[in-house]
């Protein structure tokens, strides 16, 4: 424990206010809610309250030992055992830029190994060192185009088939802004409506479009028309994409982003109940200096040897002051070192052939699925790894019924999308064998049977 | 320090430089020693833009901090000194020629009457200093 004072520190602060005893601090709060005699059980031995607490986890199911079909934005990868060896050596174990931060040569040089790779994935000129999550880094390309236009626009348009949490988070960050009008995912939509319904909102005073891809359905669009509506209106163009996917697909920088983020949970990152994840957040080299957070850049020492540094950062409060429109201290440092791992042990081969496989395996699920009476794939766009599935009952039922089994079904739409109901996103990675998939139909034929 | 004569100065350390009804405006010789090394100016208002006395017009960034210039006078922004954004150096090595940044179009000229001369702002940089 952490004890930054001495009994005589404490007593001259006590005779400094002029009070004898800590406890009459309190003396304001009523005597029966000072200490109120809690209702918990007597204390257990470590031994008991290992057995207890490993019981209770014992109780839960985990992507580890169910067949999991269930994604929406976290995705069951596989992470090789050395992410979990390396990122455990002490010298990493800080989700903290140093507040000297040269000093830590090693952790500045893993943050620029991370930006470099995130460029390299997604085609753009510069990555910050992270975000809490893809919610966090999409809410950050609202700010970064707020400012950019010095509140000049105030439009935002958002795409309905952007994750719904990025969304909520995007919305709760533009709240304090005055004027700011966020349109594009209104309730009453078809959730399956293309991104023409977005290119169509696009005017003069629209600072930022933000479209994913693949969508939170799973849609794969050629984005080059939205694209050319945001930039003949002036305005930025945000791509939300999931990295898995862009082993595969073409990188949003063809389509003409500005801005490029994204949850990097698929790149190593255990699900864990949600997080810690990790967003990441890159850019033009146009709109570098509006960027949250800090940029680590690779120089030479006045001896010529190579280094690391803090180049960047230049929205942060010990550079803007009382200014500052950023204060991303906590860069979860230590899980953008685990995909820089995951990464660097895939390169660009292995990264495309897991990329492959969830394509490949998703699509033999949704084949065999659609053969199944009373289920089908209701969208004909091309789809990465995750599929919209309509059946003729309540998804909760099938779930559950899938549950029995040891699969975890997926997500029921109907709670996001009101029209959706009786729909169902299926997530299939690498990690779904054949003989699952194959398990799956079968289950899901002895529901349509009952 | 540099303090020139012909010219006024505001409390912010911007200088002003009356010609007519023109005013150019940049930071002073205290200013940029302050900062230290200037590495990046982001000049934000826009020629024919209307800008009101003491908006941020400018930003500044040096190794150390940032900082923002405001309009020591309101009007209507004539010219912006479109260079300095690649060449932030010349605030260190040259701001009283070299760095101006904006001219304003004086709109009322008693806004000049509240800037400072050159002897009062000497001897508020010296309070400063201390």
């Amino acid at each position: 424990m952490f004890i930054p004072h001495t009994d005589a520190e404490r007593k001259e602060m006590l005779q400094t206010i002029g009070i004898e005893r800590i406890e009459d601090l309190f003396a304001d709060v009523p005597a029966a809610f000072r200490f109120p005699e809690l209702n918990i059980p007597p204390a257990l031995t470590e031994m008991e309250a290992l057995q207890d607490v490993q019981g209770l986890a014992d109780a839960n199911e985990s992507a580890r030992e169910l067949a999991c079909f269930l994604g929406a934005g976290a995705y069951n990868h596989y992470s090789p055992a050395a992410v979990d060896f390396l990122i455990s050596r002490s010298e990493f174990s800080t989700a903290y830029t140093p507040y000297q931060p040269e000093v830590s040569q090693g952790t500045l040089q893993a943050i620029f190994e991370f930006q470099s790779l995130i460029c390299g994935l997604t085609g753009m000129d510069a990555s910050n060192a992270s975000h809490y999550d893809g919610a966090t880094a999409t809410a950050e390309a609202g700010i970064l185009a707020y400012h950019y236009f010095r509140e000049k626009r105030s439009k935002f348009v958002l795409s309905h088939a952007v994750h719904p949490d990025y969304r909520g988070v995007l919305k709760t960050y533009m709240c304090g802004y005055e004027g700011v009008e966020v349109v594009g995912d209104e309730a009453e939509l078809d959730p399956f409506s293309g991104p023409e319904h977005i290119t169509s909102l696009i005017d003069k005073n629209t600072a930022l479009v933000v479209v994913q891809y693949p969508d939170f359905l799973g849609r794969i669009y050629d984005y080059t028309p939205v694209a050319k509506a945001a930039h003949d209106n002036g305005a930025l163009f945000c791509m939300v994409v999931n990295p898995t996917a862009l082993g595969l697909l073409k990188p949003p920088s063809e389509f003409g982003a500005d801005i490029v983020v994204g949850e990097g949970q698929p790149l190593g990152i255990p699900l864990s109940f949600g997080g810690p994840y990790l967003g990441f957040f890159a850019t033009r080299k146009e709109f570098v200096r509006k960027i949250a957070g800090r940029l680590v850049g690779e120089t030479v020492d006045s001896q010529g040897r190579r280094g690391y540094v803090l180049t960047l950062t230049a929205r942060e409060q010990h550079i803007r002051r009382d200014k500052a429109t950023s204060n991303i201290c906590t860069n979860q440092g230590l899980i953008a070192l685990a995909a820089t791992i995951y990464l660097s042990l895939l390169g660009k081969q292995g990264l495309r052939q897991v990329a492959e496989l969830c394509y490949q395996k998703a699509h033999y699920a949704a084949d065999q699925i659609s053969q199944v009476p009373g289920f089908k794939v209701c969208s004909s766009a091309p789809f990465f790894h995750e599929f919209v599935i309509c059946c003729d009952q309540p998804v909760a039922e099938i779930n559950e019924h899938l549950l029995e089994h040891n699969i975890l079904g997926g997500l029921d739409l109907g709670a996001i999308y009101p029209s959706l109901k009786n729909h169902l996103l299926m997530a299939v990675t690498e990690m779904n064998s054949r003989e699952q998939i194959d398990t799956l139909c079968e289950v899901l034929k002895e529901i349509t049977h009952v | 320090m540099n303090v020139p004569t012909n010219l006024k100065y505001a409390k912010t350390d911007e200088w002003v430089k009356l010609e007519g009804n023109v005013a150019t405006i940049g930071v002073s010789d205290y200013a940029q020693s302050q900062l230290s090394d200037v590495v990046y100016v982001e000049i934000s208002a826009v020629v024919g833009e209307h800008v009101a006395k003491n908006s941020t017009i400018v930003t500044i960034e040096s190794v150390k901090a940032a900082a923002d210039v405001n309009a020591p006078v309101s009007g209507k922004v004539l010219a912006v000194n479109e260079g300095l954004s690649q060449t932030p150096e010349l605030v260190n090595n040259d701001p009283y020629e070299a760095a101006w940044m904006i001219k304003i179009e004086v709109e009322n000229p008693a806004d000049m009457d509240s800037l400072l001369d050159a002897a009062g702002y000497a001897s508020y940089c010296e309070e400063r200093s201390h």
